[in-house]
């Protein structure tokens, strides 16, 4: 795009993303953590990741206020309507990702302490290995306006989903089979579905990229109804 | 990406609604020539009835002078020639058995400045009527109302319709001048840039009084401020160097451009 007539509205512009970006990495780093916390039993790790959660909602706050402040005082149209609007949306799922890396870090908190399964947690770590590059990959189409990218990250979320089916089925399972493993399996499931959740926020997230460079709403469509 | 528009007729499939509806003003291939100079350049468009259609586009892209052709206000200006033609309502308003005042009189036009007359209130909004028709004192004092209620006037002027219409506020003549303009039923408005002398309160009420008049009328306005055009019309145009480069409809054009020149234009960039 070329440059707006005011320097200075560029330079807002370029401060808001930023700012998004930088929520991005540290949610990035979030998720990866907990995960991590979880699958290695390691508690100080799970509490650098609670800890993180803190900064992620002053971002929030932050780029919330930058946002409207670009929309008072600029009154943005045309893509960069669809920016500030990508923007705003793109904020609240980034936060709630980092709520779910989150409630993956408590879970990882409440068995700490016991001793590491004998499959190490092989089913989670699969959704994981499918879902870390969606989000890396929904933000980078989000820096880059990447519409290809993004259609192929929307596209992937099916893949999460099929690993969280799998893991919940093999999980039920286990309880019926051995039903004083309920505890380890349930939270394994409370663990898996906050990755599944966080695969339909870089999905969403990947949508607006769609919005803000298309200007045409993918929200609620099947894979094969996306532009090409 | 999309593929480029033809602007000369509002885009989208949602838009075959406003294909089918009715349209008031067509222009074919227009071109108009100050001397040499051609300043408007084979514009095409269909703008519906009873709707707002705005003109945006930088000083000097044509926009006024295509206004200026629907009532041919041009004809007054020497050396100025035109190509292709323009229908209101069916009629071709360049055959020569159209008379040019008749024809202001169904295309009536608002300028930046009101120019109230140095009469009475009253007295403003009768004279078109007055040297137009025969009109009983009762029927006058009636048509004068409904005139000033058209403009939301009013409420405002009715204790001193006997004063001079140059006490009025600005925003107050320039509805008055509204006031004028619809007494003789016109059945369609020009505004060429109608609040842009005024103070932020008496724009909104401009605006307000656009949004009711189109019930009635086929509104066609020219502006500097887009986020005006964005409130009040249904459609936009946008003109650069005498050229249509998009004509849409308003939401469309503000949200979702298909021209880069129209978005370049509408989010404040270099071209």
């Amino acid at each position: 795009m070329s440059r707006h007539i005011s320097e200075k509205y560029d330079e807002e512009l370029a401060a808001v993303q930023e700012s998004l970006m930088e929520m991005g990495g540290l949610v990035e780093q979030q998720l990866n953590d907990a995960c991590r916390a979880l699958i290695t039993h390691n508690r100080e790790l799970a509490n650098k990741v609670r800890d993180v959660e803190q900064s992620v909602n002053t971002l929030e706050v932050e780029l919330d206020d930058q946002c409207v402040s670009i929309i008072a005082l600029r009154q943005p149209t045309a893509r960069d309507l669809r920016v500030m609007m990508s923007i705003m949306k793109a904020v609240t799922d980034l936060e709630r990702i980092g709520d779910e890396a989150d409630r993956i870090a408590k879970m990882a908190l409440h068995v700490a302490d016991l001793p590491i399964p004998a499959n190490q947690y092989a089913d989670f770590h699969t959704i994981q290995s499918d879902l870390v590059p969606m989000l890396t990959g929904a933000l980078d189409a989000f820096a880059r306006a990447d519409t290809a990218l993004a259609l192929s990250v929307i596209a992937d979320d099916e893949k999460v989903d099929e690993g969280y089916a799998a893991l919940v089925r093999k999980n039920i399972t286990e309880m019926r089979e051995n039903p004083e493993d309920v505890e380890h399996a349930m939270n394994l499931i409370w663990a898996a579905r906050a990755l599944e959740r966080i695969g339909d926020h870089a999905k969403n997230i990947s949508e607006y990229v769609v919005y803000q460079v298309e200007g045409e709403d993918v929200r609620h469509r099947r894979v094969d109804q996306e532009p090409t | 990406m999309s593929e480029p528009v033809n602007p000369n007729t509002p885009q989208n499939d949602a838009d075959a609604s406003a294909r089918t509806e009715k349209i008031s003003i067509k222009v074919n291939d227009l071109s108009l020539y100050y001397g040499d100079k051609k300043a408007l350049d084979s514009i095409s468009m269909e703008i519906p009835a009873r709707q707002a259609t705005a003109f945006i586009g930088p000083s000097g892209c044509g926009k006024s002078t295509l206004l200026r052709c629907f009532n041919r206000m041009n004809d007054l200006i020497d050396n100025v020639h035109t190509t292709g033609s323009i229908e209101l309502e069916g009629t071709n308003i360049h055959d020569q058995r159209v008379d040019a005042a008749q024809l202001r009189r169904r295309v009536g036009m608002v300028f930046q400045r009101p120019n109230p007359f140095p009469k009475s209130i009253y007295e403003n909004v009768a004279y078109g009527m007055r040297i137009q028709e025969s009109v009983h004192k009762s029927e006058m004092d009636e048509r004068v109302e409904w005139a000033l209620r058209s403009a939301a006037l009013w409420d405002e002027v009715k204790d001193r319709l006997k004063d001079s219409a140059l006490g009025l506020s600005g925003g107050q003549q320039q509805r008055l001048v509204i006031a004028r303009a619809v007494a003789i039923r016109p059945s369609v408005l020009l505004l060429d840039e109608p609040a842009s002398a005024l103070d932020p309160i008496s724009t909104l009420k401009i605006e307000e009084l656009i949004e009711q008049l189109k019930d009635e009328y086929t509104i066609v306005i020219v502006t500097h401020n887009m986020q005006q055009a964005a409130r009040v019309s249904d459609h936009t145009a946008f003109l650069y160097l005498g050229e249509l480069v998009e004509f849409d409809k308003t939401d469309d054009i503000f949200k979702n451009p298909q021209q880069k020149r129209t978005e370049d234009y509408i989010t404040g960039r270099y071209g």
